[in-house]
């Protein structure tokens, strides 16, 4: 049984984890009507990945969990990083 | 004697969680390298997507996702009818999702644009991957709402009956957490498929 | 160094105690231990199969032009001879058998964290291995594609690659969930003051394992589903006349498959790190070396997988990034190597069974890794790439390396699984037929290879004739080293053994051979100041 005080997300904090999430959809769409060429996938993934970030941090409770599955999360997305990477090495320099 | 061990528990979900990610992976991978050998092509047929539909299926996901992390506070509080609420309207998004799905696919494969099929062959090379990509993935991506479906309609089950409950949930947690992939995976999804017109 | 055998009231986990008896108790057991013989039987029933695949081939191979079959049966053996060998014996291989039956107790625990979990694995290897084999007797033929399945042939061969693929689809599956399962043991199950660090050097090859069986399988799992689509519904990934490339299949089929061979070698390392320290009597130099160098192995190993495919038409870019990075992930691999050899200078050298095999581990695994360097080496791999050269540098790695601390691993838990010793005689000539034939098998190999001699050809030209024919030669030795083996464990003849017969440090050998079921009497703890390998 757990012992330690255990930790409620307020809903408060959820509806605006909420809206901070439609937002930067409103922004994504939005962003991409503006052509930036080849910056247009940046950007896009860049806010996905800020999406990403926050529900991992916040509906997915890891900012509230011990730092064993931050760190886990972080190697596992670093390893996937590189392994695409990796595999551009081959394609952007045929 | 119960040997009851909530956070292993949640480790072993929270490893599941990556498995599922490098199975996804492996499909971005695939996109990111036909993507950067043809740009153009892949501008072209996204056309063919519905962004309207998309950002509907974004916003439908995305409130899900909230509205199964609320019903863990629910439950921690003690409060099983808004736990059970909040997972039904949770369900009711999936559904929504699930419907839109089927007249996306449903309206693209009545005009003949499928895998392997006639007009698929006559299309260029860079547009056929993209239709490949859009279709393995929205698809392997239904899978697993399905899947998330089935797993939170036992969560509502035992919310109601009570295993899961004010000390005990973390079911509902681990539950959750798959949810949140399937969320987090269309994240990336939309604007990959749909935004990049 | 043995201890007293004492009285012990529990029943041995050997005993049906529960609902069930006899086969049913074993097959609904989710006892670690019950489940690492299940899967150890499995296993060996596979790698008897494999083992007469083997053989049919060397028989094929003695001479020149066609004798007993033609090659689209010579491909057909090759293909399921790689699958049944990686996917259902040396992919699983330490890991789901003496990780199963000795983990846990190493750590002081009663069982791994999800046993249910665990026996589901077994059902999915057994369901998984059964799916495989059925690709062999379907309507179309066997594949004949090797066990990579490389596009586009596996996309247009009309042989049953839809059933293979899927076969080990669920195999990496139960290999996932295995992973899985132990991450969360080690985690969460260790005894108390038991550190990472003061864990015992096995779990920690099992926990690096484990970390690339979770992160690495998905990927040929989405590969493998790929490879249908493209048989069943053309999505075209992989075939050029649709904007697809076959070299992509290759990328993401050895984004899997070269961590897959830290699977395979990680636990046979562990393995070793425990029987040196033991047969030597001394503590195991550089602990931390070792435990820190199997997570640089799974880490390093993830990003070389291209080595496999210098000759495919990649970018000079990708080809030498890779050789680069193929040469640093041996230096973690090297290091053990000199801990092991430094752990054994100036020892109580005991030269039982158990260790006779780990000091052939190292020779085997020796030549192999040094011949994996030439083949790492852009410029060399050039010339060798495809030839039998290939073949001897990988035996000598999965079945010098895997196998033989397999078999090292079996005569040193032996004694604790079944309660009895084994004679020591018959299990050192079983090592002197397994290692003369092993040598006298693939040496040749490397020879004929660096002459010219193709891989998976089914004829070859007259030069090479002499090399197949002492590796011929070579497996009839091997096989007669099997049968000893094999009538050294099965003979039930043995001593009954006691709790400690090699005068191991780890806790296994501080409860009963065999043992209870719940492992531990009492739950054992880690004093502040104890290590665990504690030698005197």
């Amino acid at each position: 049984m757990q012992t330690e005080t255990v930790h409620i997300t307020p809903y408060r904090t959820l509806a605006w984890v909420l809206i901070t999430l439609l937002g930067l959809t409103f922004i994504t769409i939005t962003a991409t009507w503006i052509d930036l060429s080849a910056l247009t996938v940046a950007v896009a993934l860049l806010i996905a990945t800020v999406k990403a970030y926050i529900v991992l941090t916040y509906f997915m409770h890891l900012k509230f969990e011990s730092s064993l599955f931050r760190v886990f999360v972080f190697m596992v997305l670093f390893i996937y990083v590189l392994v695409i990477a990796f595999t551009l090495s081959d394609y952007l320099f045929r | 004697m119960e040997h009851r061990d909530d956070i292993g528990s949640k480790l072993g979900m929270w490893i599941f969680i990556f498995t599922e990610i490098l199975l996804f992976g492996g499909l971005f991978l695939v996109y990111a390298i036909m993507r950067s050998s043809y740009s153009t092509e892949f501008h072209q047929a996204a056309h063919h997507l519905n962004a309207f539909i998309g950002a509907i299926n974004t916003v439908v996901l995305l409130v899900s996702s909230a509205t199964v992390a609320m019903s863990i506070s629910a439950v921690q509080k003690g409060n099983k009818k808004l736990a059970v609420i909040l997972l039904l309207i949770t369900l009711l998004c999936a559904a929504i999702f699930m419907v839109n799905k089927y007249f996306e696919w449903g309206h693209k494969i009545h005009i003949g644009l499928y895998p392997g099929s006639a007009l698929m062959l006559t299309l260029s090379h860079g547009q056929v991957m993209f239709f490949s990509l859009y279709y393995f993935m929205t698809g392997l991506h239904m899978f697993h709402l399905v899947v998330g479906g089935i797993i939170l309609t036992i969560a509502i089950i035992k919310v109601q009956n009570g295993s899961i409950n004010k000390d005990r949930y973390v079911l509902l947690e681990n539950g959750g957490l798959y949810w949140h992939l399937v969320d987090l995976i269309w994240i990336y999804l939309f604007p990959l498929l749909y935004l990049i017109t | 160094m043995t201890e007293e055998k004492t009285h012990h009231p529990e029943p041995s986990y050997l005993v049906d105690t529960g609902k069930y008896k006899g086969l049913m108790a074993w097959l609904t057991s989710t006892d670690h231990k019950r489940i690492g013989l299940m899967y150890m039987y499995a296993m060996m029933v596979f790698f008897a199969v494999g083992v007469i695949l083997g053989m049919v081939m060397r028989i094929e191979l003695f001479w020149p032009g066609q004798q007993f079959y033609g090659p689209q049966a010579y491909n057909g053996i090759f293909t399921i001879h790689g699958i049944i060998m990686i996917f259902t014996v040396v992919i699983p291989g330490l890991a789901a058998v003496f990780g199963n039956f000795s983990m846990p107790i190493m750590i002081g625990a009663r069982d791994v964290a999800f046993p249910r979990l665990n026996l589901f694995s077994f059902y999915l290897y057994v369901i998984g291995a059964a799916i495989a084999l059925a690709s062999q007797f379907m309507g179309n033929g066997p594949p004949d594609t090797g066990w990579t399945f490389y596009a586009p042939y596996s996309i247009q061969t009309h042989t049953n690659v839809v059933a293979a693929v899927f076969g080990a689809f669920v195999l990496g599956f139960s290999s996932i969930l295995t992973g899985l399962n132990f991450i969360v043991t080690m985690h969460r199950m260790r005894a108390p003051g038991m550190t990472f660090f003061k864990m015992p050097l096995f779990p920690w090859s099992l926990y690096a394992t484990a970390w690339i069986q979770v992160l690495a399988t998905p990927i040929v799992g989405i590969t493998l589903l790929m490879i249908i689509a493209e048989r069943w519904l053309r999505i075209g990934f992989f075939d050029p006349s649709l904007g697809g490339d076959p070299v992509l299949y290759q990328h993401l089929f050895w984004i899997y498959s070269h961590p897959a061979v830290y699977i395979m070698i990680l636990p046979a390392m562990g393995v070793i790190t425990e029987i040196i320290p033991t047969f030597a009597q001394k503590k195991i130099f550089g602990y931390k070396a070792i435990a820190i160098s199997s997570l640089a192995i799974a880490l390093v190993g993830y990003f070389v997988w291209a080595h496999h495919m210098y000759t495919s038409g990649m970018s000079t870019t990708a080809r030498w990034v890779f050789s680069l990075l193929t040469f640093l992930v041996a230096v973690p691999s090297a290091i053990k190597v000199f801990n092991w050899v430094t752990t054994m200078y100036k020892g109580s050298i005991s030269l039982k069974p158990p260790f006779l095999f780990a000091l052939g581990f190292i020779f085997l695994f020796m030549i192999g890794g040094m011949t994996g360097l030439s083949l790492g080496a852009l410029a060399t791999n050039i010339h060798v790439h495809d030839t039998a050269y290939v073949v001897a540098h990988f035996h000598y790695i999965v079945f010098g390396g895997v196998g033989f601390a397999f078999f090292a691993a079996i005569f040193y838990w032996y004694p604790k699984m079944y309660g009895r010793m084994y004679n020591f005689k018959m299990a050192n000539w079983s090592f002197v037929f397994l290692f003369t034939g092993f040598n006298l098998l693939y040496f040749p190999q490397f020879i004929i290879g660096m002459m010219g001699m193709p891989r998976r050809y089914f004829d070859y030209l007259p030069q090479f004739t002499l090399g197949h024919q002492l590796s011929f030669f070579g497996g009839l030795l091997l096989v007669i080293g099997f049968i000893i083996m094999l009538i050294t464990l099965f003979s039930k003849k043995g001593a009954p053994a006691p709790d400690n017969p090699w005068g191991g440090r780890t806790f296994e050998w501080r409860i009963p051979s065999p043992p209870p079921v719940e492992n531990f009497e009492v739950m054992p703890e880690m004093a502040e100041n104890e290590q665990p390998y504690d030698y005197k």
